[in-house]
């Protein structure tokens, strides 16, 4: 899968200027103002009076829970059932 | 203007194109898709270009709603892949690329399955030389099983019209039904290039494994001319909604493991294909629609995301995301034009894949299917995760790779450009595209109700990541592979291969040495007895004759004796 790209990749100089992103901290402060977002998202489900077409779509927080739980759900069935049965060596298919 | 087939224009505007160099072939292929779209532009519905063939009409023009739709996100495809392909040397790629453009489009405006069946096999040997083009082994080999499988759905096509023929008599490409055997059969040679489940495999295969540019066009276009012609020939065939539910749901957990991100988007892909067949599957006018006007911001999105991963593997050599990293520092504008990639394909509010993908989803629960309209919603949420999410967060953010690659090339940067513009256009302004759908559109994707219930799934979405990352629950990227249905002929087809001609081998061994057994004992014998050394072949002494003859006798004369007494 690995191509000879047509030069070489530069590499980080070692006096590189640190991103704002790079400090840890940064990166808790994004996380924390995706956790405020969801809270308002979930806040307005007060506000909007929801019209769905299934009925139970109209219960309250339905898309926040289900958004969150499928998601984890897809994530942790992938990384310990599905992984356990397909994953194999990366030469697997070499000869 | 003439009536002229614009798939026709663009095969046949590809074979000068080797004779031209540098900016003079650029800008002929860019003429010809423009060309193209203006030629579509003036031609009005209809037939225009019939020609009679043995007793049966072959129709080359048909231009009705549905196929107009298909043929203007084509040629804006093939448009943004000449842009982004613009640096590349390589003739072949050009060559093929505009060849297998022009021969979806010359499919699309097709009036009769024989037609229909050649530009069919024709999308399939241009696009292998995407392939080809790569010039690495294991594309080599991917591309062979690629088009193996790929004329392999064309003589399904073909076996199945023969049939149809014969039961209808009409070769017409109308609505076609899974009543009769033929229908069946080319239910099947489409389901192969839509990638139904089962039948999907030669796209994760092969894809990942074109060039950087090739891989863009391939994503336009083999598929969703298979959804077109779903759309024309399966409208509401209630199966299809579960084929289609399906597809939505098992890829994305593939996506989540997989390493290689061209790989990932391949399987997203996959997942993208099954919101249409559902549509194409519940065939209101309605699910119709959105079947089409979801394959059309589709095929934009998806090749800016693979136009994004093309850029990064130009550049760094690998789209392996354990390599990726931190690219943002130097590749900042392919990392936004990809991030728009992500947030049209989840369906972000203000994105082209919310004004398509919600007139599925509502078409779902109007006609009561809930359990579809639950597992697309899961789909939706887990489309987010890994396309959304997954792609620019390991290539660009991630652990930093220290990597520091140049930003893409300039003609790269434009067409992704572009892509973006259309994305986002289509996000804000959907009356355009609802105006070029085959059916008159009464639908509004921008309620408050609509957009609340899409914000929370996503950020609910964004929020599952986020916790299960920091807290180390998410699956690390791994080298690896990740078999799926390809280890039934890589591995189990292979062994059985090998396993009958050693089996054959075998007992033609044993076979020809038992032969050679009884030949060998049958000289060692007749050796013995007729040798030199054999008993026959023996020299007597007449000394020892005489003594014969003389016992011979005495015994002669003792047993008369014995006989007289």
């Amino acid at each position: 899968m690995t191509d000879h790209p047509e030069t070489e990749v530069p590499m980080a100089a070692p006096d590189e200027r640190p991103r704002w992103l790079d400090s840890k901290a940064n990166v808790t402060k994004v996380a924390w103002a995706l956790y405020i977002v969801c809270a308002i998202a979930v806040l307005f489900d007060f506000v909007i009076h929801r019209h769905g077409d299934t009925g139970f779509d109209e219960t309250f927080g339905f898309y926040a829970a289900y958004g969150f739980v499928g998601s984890v759900l897809l994530v942790l069935v992938a990384r310990h059932i599905l992984r356990r049965i397909v994953m194999r060596p990366e030469d697997y298919y070499d000869d | 203007m003439i009536d002229f087939p614009p798939g026709l224009l663009l095969i046949l505007g590809a074979l000068p194109v080797p004779f031209l160099r540098g900016w003079l072939r650029g800008i002929w292929m860019l003429a010809l898709p423009v060309a193209a779209f203006a030629l579509l532009y003036s031609l009005p519905d209809g037939n225009h270009f019939q020609i009679a063939a043995f007793g049966q009409e072959l129709e080359l023009l048909r231009v009705d709603a549905l196929s107009r739709v298909f043929g203007y996100v084509f040629i804006i495809a093939i448009f943004l892949g000449v842009i982004y392909s613009l640096h590349v040397r390589a003739v072949e790629e050009h060559v093929s690329g505009l060849i297998y453009a022009g021969a979806a489009i010359g499919a699309v405006f097709v009036g009769d399955l024989v037609s229909l069946f050649v530009y069919w096999e024709l999308t399939a040997i241009a696009s292998v030389f995407l392939i080809l083009a790569r010039r690495t082994p294991e594309a080599l080999a991917a591309s062979m099983r690629y088009l193996i499988i790929q004329v392999g759905s064309g003589v399904l096509l073909l076996a199945g019209l023969i049939v149809r023929w014969h039961e209808t008599g009409s070769i017409e490409f109308g609505h076609i039904g899974i009543d009769g055997a033929g229908g069946v059969l080319i239910l099947l040679a489409f389901g192969i290039k839509a990638a139904f489940p089962l039948l999907h495999n030669w796209l994760q295969d092969a894809y990942p494994q074109a060039t950087p540019t090739g891989t863009v066009l391939l994503s336009a276009f083999t598929t969703k001319l298979a959804i077109y012609a779903l759309a024309r020939g399966y409208a509401g065939t209630e199966e299809l909604i579960w084929i289609g539910v399906t597809m939505t749901a098992f890829p994305i957990f593939f996506a989540v493991i997989e390493n290689d991100l061209r790989k990932v988007l391949a399987y997203s892909l996959n997942n993208q294909l099954g919101f249409m067949v559902v549509g194409v599957g519940i065939g209101t006018e309605l699910a119709l629609n959105g079947a089409a006007a979801h394959a059309f911001t589709h095929i934009i999105y998806k090749s800016l995301l693979f136009m994004s991963m093309g850029a990064v593997l130009h550049r760094v050599g690998t789209t392996l995301a354990t390599e990726l990293g931190g690219l943002y520092k130097t590749m900042p504008f392919t990392t936004v034009f990809c991030i728009i990639g992500g947030a049209s394909i989840s369906a972000f509010p203000l994105f082209s894949g919310f004004v398509s993908k919600s007139m599925i989803l509502s078409a779902a629960a109007h006609e009561g299917y809930y359990f579809t309209w639950l597992v697309l919603l899961f789909a939706s949420a887990g489309v987010f995760h890994h396309s959304g999410i997954k792609i620019p967060f390991f290539a660009f953010f991630a652990h930093d790779s220290g990597k520091r690659p140049k930003e893409a090339p300039l003609n790269m940067l434009i067409a992704m450009g572009l892509a973006s513009i259309l994305c986002i256009g289509i996000g804000v302004w959907p009356s355009a595209l609802y105006a070029i759908l085959p059916f008159e559109v009464d639908f509004v994707p921008y309620t408050d109700s609509h957009v609340l219930s899409q914000v929370q799934l996503l950020f609910f979405s964004a929020l599952a990541f986020t916790v299960l990352m920091r807290t180390g629950l998410y699956p690390p990227e791994l080298r690896c592979t990740n078999l799926d249905t390809d280890w039934l002929y890589r591995r189990v087809g292979r062994a059985v291969l090998r396993n009958i001609t050693k089996t054959a081998g075998a007992i033609q061994a044993r076979f020809y040495g038992a032969v050679n057994r009884r030949g060998q004992r049958f000289l060692v014998q007749l050796y013995r007895h007729h040798g030199p050394h054999g008993v026959l072949a023996r020299t007597w002494p007449t000394g020892s004759m005489v003594l014969w003859v003389a016992l011979l006798l005495f015994a002669y004369l003792f047993l008369y004796f014995i006989d007289i007494f």
